[in-house]
């Protein structure tokens, strides 16, 4: 029988079955168990902000399972030698925003190790961190900020829209070689699929087509994914069909997949929660525009936020973020070009 | 030192209008109609008043995520504080910051802060802004046991005592950042301690003792004001809440927390330091109390009744928009 899990029960399962294969992985983060130094309590008091990591303390140890004090330079950085000297820390940055306290660990130690010393390294660090809009948190708990990540070479960049992509691109992660940062939008943590039990892994670079149609492509990632299917199911009763594509990773990014669709619809619509400047969605649009520009019908167009940090007051944020609504808009547009 | 009968007037009126303050904000979120996350300050009190009663409009304090308290404390006014929370039209940032971000810039309140130590190096630099303009102000940042250990705090402790910045450091430590008992995360124990290390004079103070809370940061504002340099205050207090509000709190015992409420009140221990030494007397008081439960009345019910923000605001105040 098919069974459904969360993204988060997903999350959970993946780090289980992996640190019960492989005794290098370990699990660091702030209150993952939580209630350190509390000499009374047993077990998780927390499991992590978002429960992802329940579970995983009382199983495998305070050894295994380390939660830190409040100081992520000193923690991912630590993740990251420890990575390097024989471990596979899986490292969690609560929010991605806490990105600005520790970022030089990440682009300038982690992504650079390989290269920099002649391919004598490996890094095998996963940082798993949260994005997102659309819980009123505000300008410091809401952003996106994968495209800051895809713009470093030598990190891996994993981006599921859910629970069975989230199991799979994890296991996959944790057994790669090099530094990934796996970025788990809060929108979609409660969101069921269907779930293997046993361990498997999605290999990276390889996009979903989570609706085939030959009118118009629509790239979207994360929560926008769900939301341009969406768009595609209204768009289908007018008599317009979506090619919905999730790239599922954004480094390394499956050209060949957005590609195929375009030559076939001709017309491009790209989602993207993140800025809209130097984003994914400008990044998908000049590759679409610079390899495939003689199948083009249509100008590119992209949906994304304005130019401004996440407002908090639920109306502003709802303005703000792109819905399926504004997909329509932009796939109609699209659609009646030259037609 | 002396606190004139005014001055305790208008401290009880502080630590009260915070008190009930962070009590209707616990009642509205759990009606659901209070968006996003909040951080309730409610048991740290005299923390923020005690430190705050010694600061002039154009002294600068910076808060954390659990800020409403700072707020007041420097100057905000309810209404426009609720109106915030609520993210409508009105609040203190126009509904775009809410309660993770309350400012007030022209009471010298440089924001809540959600970011754990986003706060130290900011303070600095508006200590820095003092020192250059010889103004004689100061700067408090307000930081947590768990910010304690956020590299940008401690860099910005060696900071403002290399370059004897008007800085004042002030360590709420209330026990736990999130469910993560203070007494693992700081290496050392105590966070005073730092301050030696850092050249600085520190003070551990009982936060629930509004006058040691006071004493301590008119000598440490004083010595800043003087051109003395930093100095540490590690105020110890209890948060009467979780983390934050939905928080299940299974690292406390629910004794924990009742006593608490019982014996580490800032407030309760004010009345009856003032009322047993004649200094105040008890009518007084309740009629504030009333006074104040009046004004959390009219603040919430406007707050209810007020349109949201327009949606054109998403696209103000930014610099440069596409
Ligand atoms: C850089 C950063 N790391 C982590 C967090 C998540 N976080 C918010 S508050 C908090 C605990 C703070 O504890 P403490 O400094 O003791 O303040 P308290 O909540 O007790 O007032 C944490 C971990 C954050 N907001 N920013
Ligand atoms: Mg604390």
């Amino acid at each position: 029988m098919a069974r459904k899990l969360s993204m988060r029960q997903a999350i959970n399962e993946a780090m289980h079955q992996e640190m019960e294969r492989d005794e290098s992985v370990i699990v660091m983060g702030e209150d993952i168990m939580g209630g350190l130094g509390v000499d009374w309590l047993e077990g998780d008091a927390w499991g992590g902000t978002q429960g992802t990591t329940k579970g995983l303390g009382p199983r495998f140890g305070r050894d295994r399972v380390i939660d830190t004090p409040i100081s992520e330079s000193a923690f991912i950085g630590a993740a990251i030698g420890a990575s390097t000297t024989g471990m596979r820390a899986i490292v969690e940055l609560m929010y991605v925003d806490f990105l600005g306290v520790c970022f030089d660990q990440i682009f300038n130690q982690a992504a650079k190790f390989r290269y920099m010393f002649g391919g004598k390294a490996e890094c095998p660090v996963v940082v798993r961190t949260q994005i997102g809009g659309g819980f009123s948190a505000a300008a410091q708990h809401s952003q996106c900020l994968y495209p800051i990540f895809t713009h470093i070479p030598g990190l891996k960049c994993v981006i599921p829209s859910n629970a069975y992509d989230a199991k799979g691109l994890l296991i996959e992660a944790i057994r790669d070689n090099s530094p990934v940062i796996f970025f788990e939008h809060k929108k979609l943590y409660d969101a069921e699929t269907e779930v293997p039990e046993e361990s498997y892994t999605l290999p990276f670079g390889e996009a979903g087509i989570l609706r085939e149609g030959g009118d118009v492509t629509i790239v979207a990632l994360a929560r926008m994914a769900h939301m341009a299917m969406e768009a595609a199911e209204t768009l289908a009763a007018e008599g317009i069909e979506c090619e919905v594509i999730d790239p599922r990773t954004t480094s390394p990014m499956d050209e060949d997949t957005i590609l195929e669709s375009v030559e076939n619809t001709g017309r491009l619509v790209v989602v993207d929660e993140s800025y809209p400047r130097c984003s994914m969605g400008a990044d998908i649009s000049s590759m679409v525009a610079e390899k495939a520009f003689d199948s083009l019908k249509a100008p590119i167009r992209k949906v994304a936020p304005p130019h401004t940090p996440v407002p908090f007051s639920p109306p502003l944020e709802a303005a703000y973020l792109p819905d399926a609504a504004r997909i329509a808009d932009a796939v109609r547009a699209v659609a009646r070009h030259g037609s | 030192m002396q606190v004139s009968r005014d001055k305790l007037l208008e401290a009880y009126r502080s630590m009260k209008t915070i008190r009930e303050f962070e009590e209707r904000v616990a009642k509205e979120f759990a009606t659901g109609d209070l968006p996003g996350f909040v951080h309730l300050y409610a048991g740290e009190e005299a923390s923020a008043v005690g430190v705050c009663s010694h600061l002039v409009k154009s002294d600068q304090i910076i808060s954390t995520h659990r800020g409403h308290g700072h707020c007041i404390a420097k100057g905000c006014e309810v209404g426009p504080m609720m109106l915030e929370l609520f993210g409508r039209k009105g609040g203190l940032c126009g509904g775009k910051g809410g309660s993770m971000h309350v400012a007030d810039l022209s009471q010298g309140m440089m924001g809540a802060n959600a970011i754990v130590g986003g706060g130290p190096p900011l303070a600095c630099g508006a200590a820095m802004t003092a020192k250059i303009k010889k103004t004689g102000g100061v700067a408090v940042t307000f930081t947590g046991d768990g910010g304690s250990n956020q590299g940008t705090t401690l860099e910005s402790m060696n900071l403002a005592s290399v370059m004897q910045l008007p800085v004042i450091f002030v360590f709420e430590n209330n026990g736990f950042a999130e469910s993560t008992a203070a007494n693992w995360s700081v290496a050392g124990g105590d966070i005073v301690r730092r301050a030696e290390a850092f050249a600085m004079p520190g003070v551990q103070v009982d936060g629930t003792d509004f006058f040691a809370v006071h004493e301590a940061a008119g000598e440490a504002i004083d010595r800043a004001r003087k051109g003395g340099g930093p100095s540490l205050i590690e105020v110890t207090l209890t948060r009467f809440y979780g983390h934050h509000q939905g928080d299940n709190q299974s690292y406390r015992t629910p004794d924990e927390v009742r006593n608490a409420r019982e014996s580490r009140c800032p407030l309760v221990n004010f009345r009856r330091r003032v009322t047993e030494a004649s200094l105040l007397d008890a009518a007084e008081l309740d009629a504030i109390d009333r006074e104040i439960l009046d004004q959390m009345d009219v603040a919430t019910a406007a707050a209810r009744a007020a349109p949201w923000p327009d949606a054109a605001e998403v696209l103000t105040d930014v610099y440069v928009t596409y």
